[in-house]
Protein backbone atom coordinates (compact mmCIF):
# COMPACT_ATOMS: atom_id res chain seq x y z
CA UNK A 1 0.00 0.00 0.00
CA UNK A 2 3.04 2.43 0.68
CA UNK A 3 4.60 1.79 -2.24
CA UNK A 4 1.20 2.20 -4.11
CA UNK A 5 0.89 5.68 -2.50
CA UNK A 6 4.81 6.55 -3.11
CA UNK A 7 3.98 6.02 -7.00
CA UNK A 8 0.84 8.02 -6.96
CA UNK A 9 2.69 11.29 -5.11
CA UNK A 10 5.61 10.83 -7.84
CA UNK A 11 3.10 10.70 -10.56
CA UNK A 12 1.18 13.90 -9.35
CA UNK A 13 4.51 15.67 -9.11
CA UNK A 14 5.41 14.93 -12.67
CA UNK A 15 2.44 15.60 -14.29
CA UNK A 16 2.34 19.09 -11.71
CA UNK A 17 6.02 19.55 -12.77
CA UNK A 18 5.18 19.05 -16.44
CA UNK A 19 1.87 21.42 -16.20
CA UNK A 20 4.00 23.84 -14.68
CA UNK A 21 6.63 24.09 -17.43
CA UNK A 22 5.01 22.91 -20.69
CA UNK A 23 1.95 24.58 -19.93
CA UNK A 24 2.74 28.56 -20.44
CA UNK A 25 4.86 30.12 -23.11
CA UNK A 26 7.67 31.13 -23.65
CA UNK A 27 9.25 29.85 -20.75
CA UNK A 28 12.17 31.27 -19.01
CA UNK A 29 14.77 29.36 -17.06
CA UNK A 30 13.59 26.39 -18.01
CA UNK A 31 16.51 23.27 -17.87
CA UNK A 32 17.68 21.02 -20.90
CA UNK A 33 16.78 17.95 -18.80
CA UNK A 34 13.22 19.00 -18.85
CA UNK A 35 12.97 20.12 -22.15
CA UNK A 36 10.17 18.35 -24.36
CA UNK A 37 10.91 15.26 -26.24
CA UNK A 38 11.95 16.28 -29.66
CA UNK A 39 12.98 19.85 -28.89
CA UNK A 40 15.49 21.73 -30.30
CA UNK A 41 18.59 23.15 -28.26
CA UNK A 42 20.25 26.54 -29.96
CA UNK A 43 23.44 27.35 -28.00
CA UNK A 44 24.53 30.83 -27.81
CA UNK A 45 28.80 31.06 -27.50
CA UNK A 46 31.11 33.74 -28.16
CA UNK A 47 28.35 36.21 -29.55
CA UNK A 48 26.89 33.58 -32.31
CA UNK A 49 24.02 31.24 -32.51
CA UNK A 50 24.95 27.60 -32.59
CA UNK A 51 23.68 26.20 -34.99
CA UNK A 52 22.78 29.12 -36.72
CA UNK A 53 20.14 27.40 -39.09
CA UNK A 54 17.63 24.97 -36.90
CA UNK A 55 15.23 23.02 -39.25
CA UNK A 56 12.18 21.17 -37.07
CA UNK A 57 8.88 20.10 -37.48
CA UNK A 58 6.38 22.08 -37.01
CA UNK A 59 4.79 22.28 -32.86
CA UNK A 60 8.83 21.98 -31.85
CA UNK A 61 10.23 23.55 -28.83
CA UNK A 62 13.20 25.47 -29.37
CA UNK A 63 15.14 26.04 -25.88
CA UNK A 64 18.05 29.16 -26.03
CA UNK A 65 21.10 28.46 -23.66
CA UNK A 66 23.62 31.28 -23.16
CA UNK A 67 26.64 30.34 -22.40
CA UNK A 68 28.60 33.47 -22.75
CA UNK A 69 29.41 36.06 -19.45
CA UNK A 70 27.54 38.70 -20.71
CA UNK A 71 23.39 39.14 -21.56
CA UNK A 72 21.92 38.23 -24.50
CA UNK A 73 18.30 39.11 -26.06
CA UNK A 74 16.87 36.03 -28.44
CA UNK A 75 14.37 38.43 -30.63
CA UNK A 76 12.64 37.32 -33.92
CA UNK A 77 12.70 40.48 -36.84
CA UNK A 78 9.19 40.05 -37.30
CA UNK A 79 8.08 40.67 -33.22
CA UNK A 80 6.92 37.28 -32.41
CA UNK A 81 8.97 36.42 -29.68
CA UNK A 82 11.38 37.95 -27.67
CA UNK A 83 13.09 36.14 -24.53
CA UNK A 84 13.97 38.44 -21.54
CA UNK A 85 17.80 39.01 -21.06
CA UNK A 86 19.55 36.22 -20.39
CA UNK A 87 22.37 36.31 -18.42
CA UNK A 88 25.06 33.34 -17.89
CA UNK A 89 23.44 29.90 -18.23
CA UNK A 90 19.84 31.32 -18.77
CA UNK A 91 17.49 29.86 -21.01
CA UNK A 92 14.52 31.00 -23.11
CA UNK A 93 12.08 28.74 -25.12
CA UNK A 94 9.33 28.72 -27.78
CA UNK A 95 7.44 26.67 -29.64
CA UNK A 96 6.97 26.98 -33.03
CA UNK A 97 3.22 25.90 -34.66
CA UNK A 98 3.18 27.42 -38.33
CA UNK A 99 5.57 25.91 -41.03
CA UNK A 100 7.68 28.80 -42.27
CA UNK A 101 11.22 30.77 -41.81
CA UNK A 102 11.67 32.73 -38.68
CA UNK A 103 14.57 35.14 -38.57
CA UNK A 104 16.41 36.27 -35.40
CA UNK A 105 19.01 37.80 -33.47
CA UNK A 106 19.96 39.71 -30.33
CA UNK A 107 18.31 42.67 -29.94
CA UNK A 108 20.90 43.90 -27.89
CA UNK A 109 24.14 42.52 -30.30
CA UNK A 110 22.37 42.59 -33.27
CA UNK A 111 25.48 41.41 -35.61
CA UNK A 112 24.70 37.86 -33.97
CA UNK A 113 21.76 36.74 -36.53
CA UNK A 114 20.34 33.09 -37.06
CA UNK A 115 17.30 31.36 -38.20
CA UNK A 116 14.40 28.58 -37.22
CA UNK A 117 13.07 26.85 -40.11
CA UNK A 118 9.57 25.08 -38.88
CA UNK A 119 8.61 22.54 -42.21
CA UNK B 1 49.78 39.43 -19.98
CA UNK B 2 51.26 36.51 -21.60
CA UNK B 3 47.86 34.90 -21.03
CA UNK B 4 46.03 36.44 -23.30
CA UNK B 5 48.01 38.15 -26.52
CA UNK B 6 47.73 36.64 -29.49
CA UNK B 7 49.33 36.61 -32.61
CA UNK B 8 47.88 38.44 -35.75
CA UNK B 9 45.60 35.01 -36.81
CA UNK B 10 42.52 36.95 -38.24
CA UNK B 11 45.16 39.60 -39.96
CA UNK B 12 43.78 42.31 -38.96
CA UNK B 13 46.58 44.23 -38.96
CA UNK B 14 46.97 44.03 -35.15
CA UNK B 15 50.07 42.48 -34.20
CA UNK B 16 51.35 40.99 -30.97
CA UNK B 17 53.57 44.26 -30.78
CA UNK B 18 51.17 46.83 -31.30
CA UNK B 19 48.97 44.88 -28.96
CA UNK B 20 51.64 45.45 -26.32
CA UNK B 21 51.93 49.17 -27.39
CA UNK B 22 47.86 49.55 -26.69
CA UNK B 23 47.99 47.50 -23.04
CA UNK B 24 51.21 49.34 -22.21
CA UNK B 25 49.21 52.81 -22.89
CA UNK B 26 46.06 51.57 -21.20
CA UNK B 27 48.27 50.70 -18.27
CA UNK B 28 50.08 53.81 -17.89
CA UNK B 29 47.80 56.68 -19.08
CA UNK B 30 47.68 58.83 -22.51
CA UNK B 31 47.40 62.49 -22.89
CA UNK B 32 45.65 63.72 -25.62
CA UNK B 33 45.62 67.89 -27.13
CA UNK B 34 43.94 68.88 -30.11
CA UNK B 35 44.96 71.85 -31.64
CA UNK B 36 42.70 73.13 -34.58
CA UNK B 37 41.42 70.03 -35.28
CA UNK B 38 45.20 68.57 -34.79
CA UNK B 39 45.41 65.30 -32.43
CA UNK B 40 48.42 65.19 -30.48
CA UNK B 41 48.97 62.17 -28.27
CA UNK B 42 51.57 61.72 -25.67
CA UNK B 43 51.72 58.23 -23.49
CA UNK B 44 52.64 59.18 -19.92
CA UNK B 45 54.66 57.54 -17.29
CA UNK B 46 52.76 56.62 -14.44
CA UNK B 47 54.87 59.17 -12.12
CA UNK B 48 54.38 62.31 -14.55
CA UNK B 49 50.87 61.86 -15.11
CA UNK B 50 49.80 63.96 -12.12
CA UNK B 51 52.58 66.41 -13.00
CA UNK B 52 51.51 67.23 -16.64
CA UNK B 53 48.11 67.18 -16.17
CA UNK B 54 48.59 69.82 -13.72
CA UNK B 55 50.65 71.90 -16.43
CA UNK B 56 47.85 71.16 -18.72
CA UNK B 57 45.41 72.17 -16.08
CA UNK B 58 46.89 76.06 -15.46
CA UNK B 59 45.66 77.07 -18.64
CA UNK B 60 42.31 75.00 -19.04
CA UNK B 61 39.04 77.48 -18.59
CA UNK B 62 37.66 73.65 -16.98
CA UNK B 63 37.82 70.64 -16.97
CA UNK B 64 35.51 66.84 -16.75
CA UNK B 65 35.74 63.79 -16.49
CA UNK B 66 34.43 60.96 -18.22
CA UNK B 67 33.93 57.55 -16.75
CA UNK B 68 32.48 54.72 -18.22
CA UNK B 69 31.14 51.01 -18.50
CA UNK B 70 30.49 50.20 -14.23
CA UNK B 71 28.74 46.83 -15.51
CA UNK B 72 27.19 47.10 -11.85
CA UNK B 73 26.08 43.36 -11.24
CA UNK B 74 28.74 41.71 -13.06
CA UNK B 75 30.32 39.13 -10.56
CA UNK B 76 32.04 36.93 -13.43
CA UNK B 77 35.49 35.90 -13.07
CA UNK B 78 37.34 38.84 -15.29
CA UNK B 79 36.24 41.50 -12.22
CA UNK B 80 34.44 39.71 -9.24
CA UNK B 81 33.67 43.15 -7.65
CA UNK B 82 32.73 46.03 -10.25
CA UNK B 83 31.09 47.86 -7.06
CA UNK B 84 34.66 48.37 -5.48
CA UNK B 85 36.30 49.22 -8.90
CA UNK B 86 33.70 51.76 -9.20
CA UNK B 87 34.62 53.28 -5.94
CA UNK B 88 37.98 53.05 -6.71
CA UNK B 89 37.33 55.13 -9.39
CA UNK B 90 35.37 58.24 -7.35
CA UNK B 91 38.11 57.61 -5.35
CA UNK B 92 40.47 58.76 -7.96
CA UNK B 93 38.35 61.69 -9.07
CA UNK B 94 38.09 62.63 -5.28
CA UNK B 95 41.77 62.56 -4.72
CA UNK B 96 42.81 64.86 -8.21
CA UNK B 97 44.35 68.54 -7.63
CA UNK B 98 41.39 69.91 -9.83
CA UNK B 99 37.74 69.80 -8.85
CA UNK B 100 35.87 68.55 -12.06
CA UNK B 101 32.77 70.40 -13.27
CA UNK B 102 31.02 67.51 -13.82
CA UNK B 103 30.80 63.59 -15.01
CA UNK B 104 29.63 62.44 -18.19
CA UNK B 105 28.90 58.41 -17.42
CA UNK B 106 29.00 56.83 -21.19
CA UNK B 107 26.70 53.67 -20.12
CA UNK B 108 26.53 50.23 -18.94
CA UNK B 109 25.69 51.74 -15.55
CA UNK B 110 24.43 48.28 -14.94
CA UNK B 111 24.71 44.76 -16.53
CA UNK B 112 21.12 43.23 -16.10
CA UNK B 113 18.99 47.03 -15.95
CA UNK B 114 17.87 45.75 -12.64
CA UNK B 115 16.45 48.26 -10.00
CA UNK B 116 19.06 46.74 -7.18
CA UNK B 117 21.86 47.44 -9.75
CA UNK B 118 20.98 50.83 -10.30
CA UNK B 119 20.68 51.73 -6.85
CA UNK B 120 24.47 50.69 -6.14
CA UNK B 121 25.48 52.73 -9.11
CA UNK B 122 23.41 55.68 -7.79
CA UNK B 123 24.70 55.36 -4.21
CA UNK B 124 28.69 55.35 -5.43
CA UNK B 125 28.19 57.62 -7.60
CA UNK B 126 26.53 60.20 -5.33
CA UNK B 127 30.43 60.56 -3.44
CA UNK B 128 31.54 62.04 -6.35
CA UNK B 129 32.99 65.45 -5.76
CA UNK B 130 31.58 66.95 -9.20
CA UNK B 131 28.85 69.13 -9.77
CA UNK B 132 26.21 67.24 -12.02
CA UNK B 133 26.50 63.63 -13.62
CA UNK B 134 25.29 63.24 -17.15
CA UNK B 135 24.29 60.13 -18.74
CA UNK B 136 23.70 58.33 -21.67
CA UNK B 137 22.78 54.63 -21.97
CA UNK B 138 24.41 51.66 -22.75
CA UNK B 139 22.83 48.62 -24.07
CA UNK B 140 22.59 46.87 -21.12
CA UNK B 141 21.02 50.17 -19.00
CA UNK B 142 17.85 49.40 -21.23
CA UNK B 143 16.72 45.70 -21.24
CA UNK B 144 13.79 46.03 -19.43
CA UNK B 145 10.44 48.44 -19.90
CA UNK B 146 11.79 49.65 -23.42
CA UNK B 147 14.65 51.56 -20.94
CA UNK B 148 11.68 53.34 -18.66
CA UNK B 149 13.61 52.37 -15.91
CA UNK B 150 16.57 54.38 -17.30
CA UNK B 151 14.95 57.30 -18.11
CA UNK B 152 13.07 57.76 -14.66
CA UNK B 153 16.66 57.73 -12.80
CA UNK B 154 19.35 58.79 -15.11
CA UNK B 155 17.52 60.58 -18.19
CA UNK B 156 14.45 62.90 -16.73
CA UNK B 157 14.47 65.73 -18.63
CA UNK B 158 15.63 64.46 -21.86
CA UNK B 159 14.57 64.11 -25.32
CA UNK B 160 13.25 60.89 -26.71
CA UNK B 161 15.20 57.57 -25.79
CA UNK B 162 17.16 60.00 -23.36
CA UNK B 163 18.89 62.51 -26.18
CA UNK B 164 19.65 65.96 -24.76
CA UNK B 165 22.20 68.56 -25.31
CA UNK B 166 23.68 71.57 -22.83
CA UNK B 167 25.75 74.44 -23.10
CA UNK B 168 28.66 75.03 -20.28
CA UNK B 169 31.36 77.81 -20.65
CA UNK B 170 30.72 78.42 -24.22
CA UNK B 171 31.19 74.27 -25.07
CA UNK B 172 27.94 72.71 -26.63
CA UNK B 173 27.68 69.07 -25.09
CA UNK B 174 24.90 66.66 -26.63
CA UNK B 175 24.62 63.67 -25.24
CA UNK B 176 23.19 60.73 -27.99
CA UNK B 177 21.52 57.64 -27.51
CA UNK B 178 22.20 54.82 -30.00
CA UNK B 179 21.88 51.35 -27.89
CA UNK B 180 17.81 51.05 -28.64
CA UNK B 181 15.37 50.10 -31.66
CA UNK B 182 18.95 47.91 -32.77
CA UNK B 183 17.89 46.40 -36.26
CA UNK B 184 18.86 43.14 -37.26
CA UNK B 185 22.35 42.35 -38.50
CA UNK B 186 23.08 46.19 -37.98
CA UNK B 187 25.23 48.12 -35.67
CA UNK B 188 24.58 50.81 -33.01
CA UNK B 189 21.72 53.17 -34.18
CA UNK B 190 20.59 56.68 -33.53
CA UNK B 191 17.44 56.30 -35.48
CA UNK B 192 15.67 59.25 -37.48
CA UNK B 193 13.70 61.36 -34.48
CA UNK B 194 16.97 61.63 -32.89
CA UNK B 195 19.08 63.13 -36.23
CA UNK B 196 15.94 65.38 -36.95
CA UNK B 197 16.63 66.47 -33.06
CA UNK B 198 20.24 67.00 -33.77
CA UNK B 199 20.18 68.67 -36.73
CA UNK B 200 17.35 70.93 -35.03
CA UNK B 201 19.55 71.50 -32.38
CA UNK B 202 22.95 72.74 -33.82
CA UNK B 203 21.11 74.68 -35.89
CA UNK B 204 21.17 78.25 -34.33
CA UNK B 205 25.19 77.46 -33.56
CA UNK B 206 27.91 79.84 -34.35
CA UNK B 207 30.63 77.50 -36.20
CA UNK B 208 33.07 78.29 -33.41
CA UNK B 209 30.87 76.63 -30.58
CA UNK B 210 33.72 73.81 -30.03
CA UNK B 211 30.85 70.93 -29.39
CA UNK B 212 31.12 67.88 -27.38
CA UNK B 213 29.19 64.62 -28.07
CA UNK B 214 29.29 61.46 -26.16
CA UNK B 215 27.14 58.33 -26.73
CA UNK B 216 27.77 54.73 -25.65
CA UNK B 217 28.76 52.73 -28.74
CA UNK B 218 31.63 54.41 -31.04
CA UNK B 219 30.13 56.99 -33.63
CA UNK B 220 32.97 55.68 -35.80
CA UNK B 221 33.82 51.91 -37.66
CA UNK B 222 36.16 50.65 -34.75
CA UNK B 223 35.39 47.34 -35.65
CA UNK B 224 32.20 45.95 -37.23
CA UNK B 225 32.91 42.83 -37.09
CA UNK B 226 32.07 43.50 -33.23
CA UNK B 227 29.17 45.74 -33.81
CA UNK B 228 31.94 48.47 -32.79
CA UNK B 229 30.40 51.36 -34.78
CA UNK B 230 26.93 53.09 -35.42
CA UNK B 231 24.90 53.14 -38.26
CA UNK B 232 23.71 56.22 -38.72
CA UNK B 233 26.95 58.29 -37.43
CA UNK B 234 28.04 59.21 -40.79
CA UNK B 235 24.78 61.53 -40.72
CA UNK B 236 24.91 62.71 -37.18
CA UNK B 237 28.24 63.57 -37.99
CA UNK B 238 27.50 65.74 -41.22
CA UNK B 239 25.43 68.06 -39.23
CA UNK B 240 28.50 68.85 -37.34
CA UNK B 241 30.76 69.29 -40.24
CA UNK B 242 30.72 72.79 -40.08
CA UNK B 243 32.12 73.22 -36.65
CA UNK B 244 35.76 74.06 -36.04
CA UNK B 245 36.19 71.96 -32.89
CA UNK B 246 34.40 68.63 -32.35
CA UNK B 247 35.12 65.95 -29.75
CA UNK B 248 33.06 62.13 -29.86
CA UNK B 249 33.31 61.01 -26.51
CA UNK B 250 32.29 57.19 -26.50
CA UNK B 251 32.71 53.76 -24.43
CA UNK B 252 31.07 50.05 -24.95
CA UNK B 253 34.55 48.63 -25.69
CA UNK B 254 36.06 48.90 -22.67
CA UNK B 255 39.62 50.58 -23.87
CA UNK B 256 41.40 53.45 -24.87
CA UNK B 257 41.09 53.69 -29.21
CA UNK B 258 41.46 57.49 -30.65
CA UNK B 259 41.23 58.82 -34.53
CA UNK B 260 41.20 62.00 -36.03
CA UNK B 261 39.16 62.95 -39.70
CA UNK B 262 39.24 66.43 -40.35
CA UNK B 263 37.94 68.47 -37.27
CA UNK B 264 36.54 65.80 -35.51
CA UNK B 265 38.31 63.66 -32.83
CA UNK B 266 37.57 60.89 -31.88
CA UNK B 267 37.79 59.16 -28.06
CA UNK B 268 36.77 56.09 -26.16
CA UNK B 269 37.60 55.63 -22.72
CA UNK B 270 38.26 52.29 -20.39
CA UNK B 271 35.92 50.84 -18.20
CA UNK B 272 35.74 50.90 -14.41
CA UNK B 273 34.83 46.88 -14.53
CA UNK B 274 36.22 44.68 -16.98
CA UNK B 275 38.74 45.21 -19.66
CA UNK B 276 37.78 43.90 -23.25
CA UNK B 277 40.14 42.15 -26.08
CA UNK B 278 41.40 44.25 -28.78
CA UNK B 279 39.94 43.77 -32.39
CA UNK B 280 40.15 40.69 -33.54
CA UNK B 281 42.57 39.24 -30.87
CA UNK B 282 39.95 37.07 -29.31
CA UNK B 283 37.29 34.98 -30.77
CA UNK B 284 34.12 37.55 -28.94
CA UNK B 285 34.41 41.09 -27.86
CA UNK B 286 33.15 39.45 -24.14
CA UNK B 287 34.93 40.39 -21.25
CA UNK B 288 39.32 39.84 -20.87
CA UNK B 289 40.40 38.02 -18.42
CA UNK B 290 43.53 39.58 -16.44
CA UNK B 291 45.49 38.18 -13.51
CA UNK B 292 44.02 40.06 -10.43
CA UNK B 293 47.06 42.32 -10.16
CA UNK B 294 46.91 43.97 -13.31
CA UNK B 295 43.51 44.50 -13.44
CA UNK B 296 43.11 47.73 -12.31
CA UNK B 297 45.84 48.67 -14.75
CA UNK B 298 43.68 48.23 -17.09
CA UNK B 299 40.45 50.09 -16.01
CA UNK B 300 40.31 53.55 -15.29
CA UNK B 301 38.57 56.94 -15.77
CA UNK B 302 39.31 59.86 -18.60
CA UNK B 303 39.90 63.52 -17.21
CA UNK B 304 39.21 65.99 -19.90
CA UNK B 305 40.48 69.67 -19.85
CA UNK B 306 38.95 72.31 -22.16
CA UNK B 307 40.96 75.42 -23.03
CA UNK B 308 38.51 78.78 -24.41
CA UNK B 309 39.67 79.80 -27.74
CA UNK B 310 42.76 77.19 -28.52
CA UNK B 311 40.51 74.82 -29.34
CA UNK B 312 42.23 72.46 -27.07
CA UNK B 313 40.82 69.60 -25.65
CA UNK B 314 43.16 67.56 -23.55
CA UNK B 315 42.35 63.63 -22.15
CA UNK B 316 44.16 62.19 -20.08
CA UNK B 317 43.40 58.70 -19.19
CA UNK B 318 44.26 57.50 -16.09
CA UNK B 319 44.17 53.89 -14.97
CA UNK B 320 42.43 53.06 -11.20
CA UNK B 321 46.17 51.08 -10.65
CA UNK B 322 48.04 53.57 -8.89
CA UNK B 323 52.23 53.77 -9.34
Amino acid sequence: MKRIRWIFVCAATVITAFTLTVGIRPILALRPAESPAGGAAVKIDNFSFGPADVKIPAGTTVTWTNNDDVPHVVASDDKLFKSKALDTDDHFSFTFTKPGTYMYYCSIHPKMTAKVVVQ
Amino acid sequence: MADFIRDNINKDGIDRRGFLQCMAWAGTGALYTMHGGILKSLPLMQGAASGMNMAKMKGADFSFIQISDSHIGFSKEANPDVTATLQIAVDRINSAAARPDFLLHTGDISQLSKPSEFDTAEQVLKGVKAGNIFYVPGEHDVLTDDGQQYLDRFGRGTKGKGWYSFDHKGAHFIGLVNVVDLKAGGLGSLGSSQLEWLADDVKQLKSSTPIVVFAHIPLWAVYPEWGWGTDDSEQALGYLKRFGSVSVLNGHIHQIMQKVEGNVTFHTALSTAFPQPAPGTAPSPGPMKVPAGQLRSVLGISHVNFVQGQHSLAIVDSPLAQS
